[in-house]
């Protein structure tokens, strides 16, 4: 394997399409055929992997683009339109399925229990998770940890007071503070060399599949939409407060199976770093939004909800597949 | 440095629930006379003693199982 560090920056490739709404999509980026019609717009499945990938294709281009996809395209207003289009469609489904509470503290409230006898990803990859199932874990989450905290800054001229200040202090942590070798998602990228993983920028896009897609898009749903504030913040609210546990028990899968110091400083860094993000996000984030704009009180707690949502989906392909023997990637990697 | 930390006292956030939150770097003295030291911007110093990266907190004050509400954070 080449070394991580060495490799330029690079503008990832376009990847293969996976139904009529993203091969058309794909295909206009590249300069050879129309965007995809109103027609297979309409009947798309929200979740699916079709429109998932056309989203997350969509999205891309306000990160780093695709190489030999004019940078312009960001900002074309057809494109924009068949966006639009895609977006609608998840939101709702996002709703319907998330919604529980309308009050930002009692949507946290749940996620701040820590059951002894918990499930998830995490407690499985912690008690029996083997080193393949560390790496396909690692894969599919790569495509959110090369972009971690990217997507949140967008929303920071959108606050005000200490809203504002708290989350740019997180944001500063969790771009290393200052120092380029800690920002954390050059720090996923270390773990992805000591698992044999290619930490390059959407090298794992293919192999994901539109659960782990989704847990992007509604990251970069959030963060470009300033209507969406109150959801992105609940969003960040809800990932810094399941981090921390569930980065220790990542920590201890890692240490079990011998992954690597890279990939074990990964999480044992969350489980401190994260510690302390939830308590500013909470008190100065969360809180201060409230005090600034009482009204997004129910978007906090929809963001709350639908961060838990989209990663309970996820975690269920996962395990559903580990449980059986089974890869649960679309790719091998 | 615009704001030298001898300009004003330096903020401690103490809450009943959860770790104590003190501005960073900080320099601590452990009681076997180890220091342990963090640049981070806040740091979360654990109160309730369970922590297993003592002095730091890692959120092992939680409940166990979803209790009435103690009243809202604020």
């Amino acid at each position: 394997m080449e070394p991580a560090a060495k490799r330029p920056y690079a503008e990832p490739e376009l990847p293969p399409s996976r139904g009529e709404i993203s091969a058309a999509l794909i295909e206009y980026l590249r300069g050879t055929g129309p965007l995809p019609g109103d027609a297979a717009l309409a009947g798309a499945d929200p979740l699916g992997d079709d429109l998932q990938l056309a989203l997350y294709v969509c999205y891309e281009l306000h990160y780093r683009g695709f190489a030999g996809v004019d940078g312009a395209r960001e900002w074309d207003p057809e494109l924009l339109r068949v966006r639009a289009a895609l977006e609608r469609p998840f939101l709702a489904a996002l709703r319907a399925g998330a919604t529980r509470h309308s009050r930002a503290d009692e949507a946290l409230d749940e996620l701040l229990v820590e059951p002894a006898d918990g499930e998830g990803v995490s407690h499985f990859l912690q008690d029996k998770g083997e080193l393949w199932q560390l790496r396909e874990y690692a894969a599919q989450r790569s495509v959110y940890h090369l972009k971690e905290a990217d997507p949140h800054a967008w929303v920071l001229p959108r606050l005000w007071g200490r809203a504002k200040a708290g989350m740019a202090a997180v944001e500063f942590d969790e771009w290393g503070g200052g120092r380029a070798e800690r920002v954390h998602a050059q720090l996923f990228a270390d773990l992805m060399t000591d698992l044999g993983l290619d930490p390059s920028y959407g090298r794992y896009l293919d192999a994901s599949g539109a659960e782990a897609l989704a847990v992007v898009n509604l990251m970069s749903l959030f963060g470009l939409h300033r209507e969406l504030r109150g959801a992105l913040v609940g969003h960040f609210a809800a990932v810094e407060t399941t981090s921390s546990p569930g980065s220790r028990r990542l920590a201890k899968a890692m240490r079990r199976t011998g992954a690597g110091p890279a990939a074990e400083h990964f999480y044992a860094e969350h489980v401190e770093a994260d510690a302390v993000h939830e308590q500013v996000v909470r008190r100065e984030v969360v809180a201060g939004l409230l005090e600034e704009e009482p009204h997004l009180d129910a978007d906090i707690a929809f963001g709350v909800e639908a961060t838990g949502w989209v990663e309970d989906r996820l975690a269920d392909r996962l395990l559903e597949a580990w449980r059986s023997g089974r890869s649960s990637l679309r790719a091998a990697v | 440095m615009p704001n030298s930390p001898a300009e004003r006292p330096r903020r401690i956030v103490a809450h009943r629930e959860g770790p104590m939150l003190v501005e960073g770097p900080v320099e601590i003295v452990l009681e076997d006379g180890t220091t342990v030291s963090s640049d981070r911007f806040c740091v979360a110093l654990c109160t309730c003693r369970r922590s297993r990266v003592f002095p730091w907190c890692d959120t092992s004050h939680r409940r166990r199982s979803p209790a009435a509400r103690p009243g809202a954070d604020h």
